[in-house]
């Protein structure tokens, strides 16, 4: 089962998919997803994200293979829904999008061993990660002026149930620039596979239903610019659009040069 | 939401952000790594982390410590304040920072101690209990006062440690105006000023008591994981 959250109409909807282009609210009314504001489709606790979590994306970076996971937080404002707009600063030079399996956590979880970690997961959704790599800093790397912007974190468009989704770890992704694929991975590639990172968190932090894990994304990142729209999409799980605006589009009067 | 600690759960209603490296004689101190790897620069943008809900625990509470930092490395302990902010921060100036903020709560940030601020310290800092949080205290204006206050840690009753917010490279205004510049801090949303470097160390029995700014108190007892004792 697929579910969503929208705002419509005024209030705030659960929502299930309705053929390609529609989608039925909990009360049964039926309408079109362009003409809903997506919400992320669940109520985000703590958001955890993995970062150079597949060799290839590592070593586009130029960073050697991981011995630990490398784990960062973001805070709920920097979270937004299918189809958000999100801001290019006007300054920045490389802004980029990174597509990873997000997996919801749906069970009180403390010390999991990896062949239970399953077990306490609700479902997956798609997470588009936008990185600033202008304002990267070496101190808490990836530190939150480069990875915590607003709206910069977009999960949906649908929380996809863990029972459909038997194995994590066999899935395609891809994403679009414009409708032309920059980048593809597969989660089979993962340098700590979804139940390892349950297992390492909860060994240090009881985990709680809301939570969620980012799960890093594969090589393939490209610069995007104002007016860009990028497309994150996992099978079986979901396609999930962002837009990207400019500093003249997003502050009609700007604050700040 | 739970926690390991159902009956003293701290709740926030937003997400609790802490910067690092706040301190003039923090940056002192690193000043011969600051140009080498892997800094390569000093830090321009404030350096923050967040403690996320798994952390927040309430006056009283009892943390547990790992094994590993019960002898004789312990746990970093340190009284803050956290600003609460009221009214959506955006891109806020230095002089209007703190119009943003309704409340402040005192907090004990506790830390697993790291040398390296290279990477994210989550698994140092975002450990159970790890932030213990009092009750948000409604501000009649601006906080203004904060600027010249002292925040005292005592361990057992002596005292082990205080510092003043005259030592913050960026005070609460400038922190949150920097702040808001790159992110909104919402309703409900702390954002806690900080806490040295050479905060003292506390261990296993011990009980840790942070006072913030002549605000209020949050005494907790530090135990060791039963599990890592069987």
């Amino acid at each position: 089962m697929k579910r969503g959250r929208v705002a419509y109409s005024g209030g705030v909807h659960a929502c299930t998919p309705h053929g390609d282009v529609r989608i039925r609210l909990e009360d049964g009314r039926v309408v079109e997803e362009s003409a809903v504001v997506w919400l992320p489709p669940f109520e985000p606790r703590t958001v955890f994200a993995v970062g150079l979590n597949y060799a290839d994306h590592a070593s586009e970076l130029k960073f050697a293979r991981q011995k630990e996971p490398l784990i960062f937080l973001k805070g709920r404002g920097s979270l937004a829904g299918h189809r958000a707009q999100t801001r290019r600063p006007s300054d920045a030079t490389s802004m980029h999008y990174e597509c990873e399996l997000a997996v919801v956590i749906g069970a009180v979880a403390r010390s999991v061993p990896r062949n239970e970690a399953l077990k306490y997961v609700a479902g997956y959704t798609v997470a588009n990660d936008y990185a600033i790599r202008d304002y990267l800093e070496n101190y808490y790397r990836p530190n939150l002026r480069s990875k915590n912007r607003d709206a910069a974190t977009l999960l949906g468009p649908w929380l996809v149930d863990a029972a459909d989704v038997p194995d994590p770890g066999a899935l395609a992704l891809r994403t679009r620039v414009n409708g032309r694929i920059t980048q593809r991975g597969h989660t089979s590639d993962m340098i700590f596979s979804v139940p390892l990172l349950i297992e390492y968190l909860s060994e240090f932090m009881t985990l709680a239903p809301g939570d969620v894990i980012l799960t890093g994304t594969p090589a393939g990142v490209v610069n995007l610019n104002p007016g860009d729209v990028v497309i994150t999409e996992i099978d079986g799980i979901g396609s999930l659009v962002g837009y990207i605006a400019g500093d003249a589009k997003y502050h009609v009067v700007t604050g700040k040069a | 939401m739970l926690s390991m600690y159902p009956d003293q759960y701290a709740p926030v209603p937003g997400t609790v952000y802490g910067a690092v490296l706040n301190f003039h004689a923090d940056l002192a101190g690193l000043a011969g790594q600051l140009h080498q790897p892997p800094y390569l620069a000093p830090p321009q943008a404030p350096v923050l982390y967040i403690k996320p809900a798994n952390t927040w625990i309430a006056d009283g509470g009892t943390i547990t410590i790992p094994a590993a930092a019960a002898g004789t490395a312990g746990v970093q302990v340190a009284a803050t304040i956290g600003l609460v902010i009221g009214t959506p921060a955006s891109r806020v100036t230095e002089e209007k920072a703190l119009e943003h903020v309704s409340a402040l709560r005192v907090v004990n940030d506790i830390t697993l101690p790291h040398e390296s601020v290279y990477r994210p310290a989550i698994r140092q800092r975002c450990r159970d209990g790890f932030c213990p949080i009092g009750p948000a205290i409604p501000l009649a204006g601006p906080a203004t006062f904060l600027a010249n206050c002292r925040m005292r840690t005592l361990i057992n009753g002596v005292l082990q440690h205080e510092w003043s917010t005259k030592e913050l490279v960026r005070g609460p205004g400038r922190l949150l105006a920097d702040v808001s510049e790159f992110m909104t801090l919402w309703p409900g949303d702390v954002l806690l000023l900080g806490t040295p470097r050479a905060a003292p160390l506390a261990r296993a029995g011990d009980r840790v008591r942070v006072e913030a700014a002549g605000l209020n108190a949050l005494e907790n007892e530090l135990v060791l994981c039963a599990k890592e004792v069987a």
